[in-house]
């Protein structure tokens, strides 16, 4: 399909890619879901999610210890490697510990790109926690505003948010026609699909959907309804596609997912009405959370069991890196209200490099014969 | 078995004396703790660096899982615990602290039999994110309420949104407390327990800087010892009664000049949380060496925002103390503080443990050691290892590098 193969450019070389927008706009790069982008894109710039480096650690090993996780290692790594310098900014919410320090490493190593930090409320569920969001969003949009010298209208952010709420709901379209028929599309391609849209300019992406969503619809039907045993992937980032071609062959799909590179990114349509700043606030509070923020005690184990109920799902893959500790601490938890609801589940660590091909597919193989 | 051999009067002399009732207070503290439902009090489980001072004011006894965690580090049963923590589907990454207290609550094991069930818990991220994941296990587990006191991290500044946001935590803290415990706040009794804490603190920061006396009366590894009071009764007369003690003895000692280290030669600074499994084996080590590690980034923390804290409000000025706490700060002002350490206590080198349990401390020393010896060219060390866990030391390796390290001291100062 050529919308996957548009996304899977930009997945392959965002760099390359980033080269033909600097000229333009300048580029901002995050690497967490909870960064505010409507307002990046709304003043004008490019926002840009980094997912690491795909090549072996050597520059970052001199500002961090082998015990932080890839995704920290490798955005440090690419940085000092320069091969970010399309980048003219970084912006870092606040989330785990490791990104907390990351941004201190940033600051004081990374001179060349403009540096802010949005320092989230690490609980969502006080309305002073709600209050302080919205006061975090207008400090972002003011020091964003005056770096880039230009004013960032309201209307603007009118116009951002209705670019979001149509960016997101296509992907999710994507997401609900694929788990009606999985066999559709791969889940490589959704992995592509998805981190091509947070790499590419969202207009950009938008038109590959566009076209790519109709498409999907056109062949729902045309298929032979799938057999395959239906699939959730729950984690952070899957930065590894061979985990989706693993579970296929093994006669599974993945239907559905709890991922950064997923449904974290486009779950939630934001409101129209109203003071837009406080309309994205309500989405991020809103929105199925990450293990570095408290809801509530279960609210994820809450949002994996309404998924596996809402996409027949009979089993979850648990896909956390190596090192992360809130997904760490959250997976016994999770496990367990799985079980009690009897879908099992499978945990699988992963690092900067998959374990030996053959041994994951085993693992996997003889996970998705027991569901 | 120590008792059987002859007393040396030599080595009788460098003993702090009132290390014996520390321990006293110490453990009527954990009786009082373990016996609280049975005199008709609450008990909270409350994060170190968390605002304890309003648990006093409702008699609520405060428990610390990290104090306890530590003790199960220094009594070599970290191993064993984070194990069954492993088997109970916790990753061994995950911090050392948390795993030995969740596994340790479901057996009641460890050095004092587990820690009294908490009626609710506090939890404030100031030390780290991993606190908060931490208290949510347990409150799924005990079942009870659990309040979280979010302090933002303070990279760079303190801006007006933090403090506006503490600030109604602040309150949200009292109305959450006088829920559970069903009474209202006493005010005035916040103004006696905040004064109280403060002197505590002060009392802390004067006992630690007796160190600047050469010898040294005491060390970091004492300091490790001492800092239970300040950790677990801050706020209360007994902390301020002993540290007052404490701090005559270490005066008296600076004027003998006692040193802890028998030939002190080389004064160093220790950063990070203590190997509590390793104390007496590191302690030995360096003192073979004639070196003393006569300050720490650690034990100092509790005392860390002192400047902010206002006797007079104390409510008020604890937004401020609370958030900007050591670690709870910028890389870069944290290098900044040891700096001044290296100066205040004129020390020759520094030990950095870099602990796989703690991310906010140990994340960020590599460029903290760097401008240290860019600016200083001081010799550093740094150690690999864990607080709790004693299966991730390797003893042989960390000997010879801390010979190896001594060698290079030695060779600079002569």
């Amino acid at each position: 399909m050529e919308a996957i193969q548009a996304f899977q450019r930009v997945v392959d070389d965002p760099g390359g890619y980033l080269q033909t927008i600097t000229a333009r706009r300048k580029i901002i790069g995050y690497c967490c879901t909870y960064t505010p982008e409507e307002i990046i894109f709304a003043a004008g710039a490019h926002p840009v999610r980094l997912f690491g480096s795909k090549g072996t650690i050597q520059r970052a090993d001199a500002h961090l210890q082998a015990y932080s996780c890839s995704l920290v290692r490798g955005v440090l790594e690419d940085a000092l490697a320069g091969n970010l310098e399309a980048l003219d900014g970084m912006v870092f919410p606040h989330t785990c510990d490791s990104i907390q320090r990351l941004s201190d490493i940033w600051r004081l190593n990374i001179a060349s790109t403009w540096h802010n930090d949005v320092v989230l409320p690490v609980k969502l569920n006080t309305e002073s926690a709600h209050e302080y969001m919205l006061d975090v969003l207008k400090k972002f949009r003011r020091e964003l505003q005056a770096w880039i010298g230009a004013p960032l209208t309201d209307a603007a952010l009118q116009e951002s948010i209705a670019t979001y709420n149509r960016l997101r709901g296509l992907l999710k379209r994507a997401y609900e026609i694929k788990s009606g028929d999985p066999g559709l599309l791969s889940g490589r391609a959704v992995n592509t699909m998805v981190k091509g849209a947070m790499i590419m300019d969202r207009n950009e992406a938008i038109q590959h959907l566009e076209v790519l969503v109709p498409a999907l619809e056109a062949g729902t039907g045309n298929t032979a309804r799938s057999t395959a045993k239906r699939v959730i992937l729950a984690g952070s980032i899957c930065n590894h596609p061979e985990i989706y071609d693993i579970v296929e062959s093994a006669g599974a799909q993945v239907v559905w997912d709890e991922l950064c590179t997923g449904s974290r990114f486009f779950e939630g349509q934001i409101d129209v009405d109203g003071d837009p700043l406080a309309a994205i606030a309500r989405r991020y509070i809103g929105r199925m959370n990450c293990p570095a923020k408290h809801k509530d005690l279960r609210s994820r184990g809450e949002t994996l069991l309404r998924m596996a109920q809402d996409h027949t799902a009979g089993g979850v893959i648990f896909l956390n890196f190596k090192f992360c500790e809130p997904h760490a601490f959250d997976y016994p938890y999770l496990k367990e209200m799985l079980q009690g609801q009897n879908i099992p589940s499978l945990l699988l660590e992963i690092d900067q490099e998959l374990p030996a091909a053959g041994q994951l597919a085993t693992r996997i193989e003889a996970f998705i014969e027991t569901m | 078995m120590a008792e059987d051999k002859p007393r040396d009067p030599e080595k009788d002399k460098l003993k702090i004396k009132s290390a014996k009732k520390m321990r006293d207070i110490m453990t009527a503290y954990y009786i009082d703790a373990k016996t609280a439902r049975d005199n008709g009090k609450k008990v909270a489980w409350i994060t170190s660096g968390g605002p304890v001072e309003a648990l006093h004011v409702m008699d609520v006894i405060p428990v610390y899982p990290e104090n306890h965690s530590a003790m199960i580090g220094a009594t070599k049963m970290g191993g064993g615990l984070c194990e069954l923590a492993e088997n109970m589907g916790y990753c061994s990454d995950i911090c050392s602290y948390a795993r030995s207290d969740i596994a340790c609550a479901t057996i009641n094991g460890g050095p004092i039999g587990g820690l009294p069930a908490p009626d609710f818990l506090v939890c404030c991220n100031n030390i780290c994110g991993t606190v908060m994941k931490w208290y949510e296990v347990q409150a799924r587990y005990f079942g009870v309420p659990l309040f979280i006191f979010d302090t933002p991290i303070c990279h760079t500044d303190f801006p007006e949104e933090t403090r506006s946001y503490v600030e109604k935590q602040t309150i949200e803290y009292i109305t959450f407390l006088e829920q559970v415990c069903g009474k209202k706040f006493d005010f005035d009794r916040m103004m006696e327990v905040g004064k109280l804490s403060l002197q505590g603190q002060r009392l802390w920061q004067d006992i630690l800087d007796t160190t600047m006396s050469k010898p040294s009366p005491m060390s970091a590894f004492d300091a490790f010892f001492h800092m239970a009071m300040i950790v677990t009764l801050r706020g209360t007369h007994t902390a301020v009664e002993y540290y007052q003690e404490l701090l005559a003895e270490m005066r008296e000692r600076a004027a003998n000049k006692i040193g802890v280290v028998p030939h002190e030669k080389y004064r160093l600074l220790w950063d990070n949380l203590a190997i509590w499994h390793k104390m007496k084996w590191l302690s030995e080590k360096f003192a073979a060496h004639d070196a003393c590690l006569v300050a720490d980034t650690y034990t100092s923390a509790w005392c860390s925002s002192m400047k902010y804290l206002d006797e007079g409000d104390f409510l008020k000025s604890m937004v401020q103390g609370y958030t900007r706490i050591y670690l709870n700060i910028g890389v870069d002002q944290m290098a900044d503080i040891i700096k001044n350490m290296i100066t205040k206590y004129d020390v020759d080198g520094i030990v950095m443990h870099s602990n796989r349990s703690c991310k906010p401390y140990s994340l960020g020393q590599y460029d903290i050691r760097k401008r240290i010896q860019d600016e200083f060219g001081l010799p550093i060390l740094m150690i690999e290892a864990d607080m709790v866990d004693e299966r991730a030391f390797s003893e042989s390796q960390i000997a010879t590098r801390i010979d190896a390290f001594m060698e290079v001291i030695k060779q600079q100062k002569g």
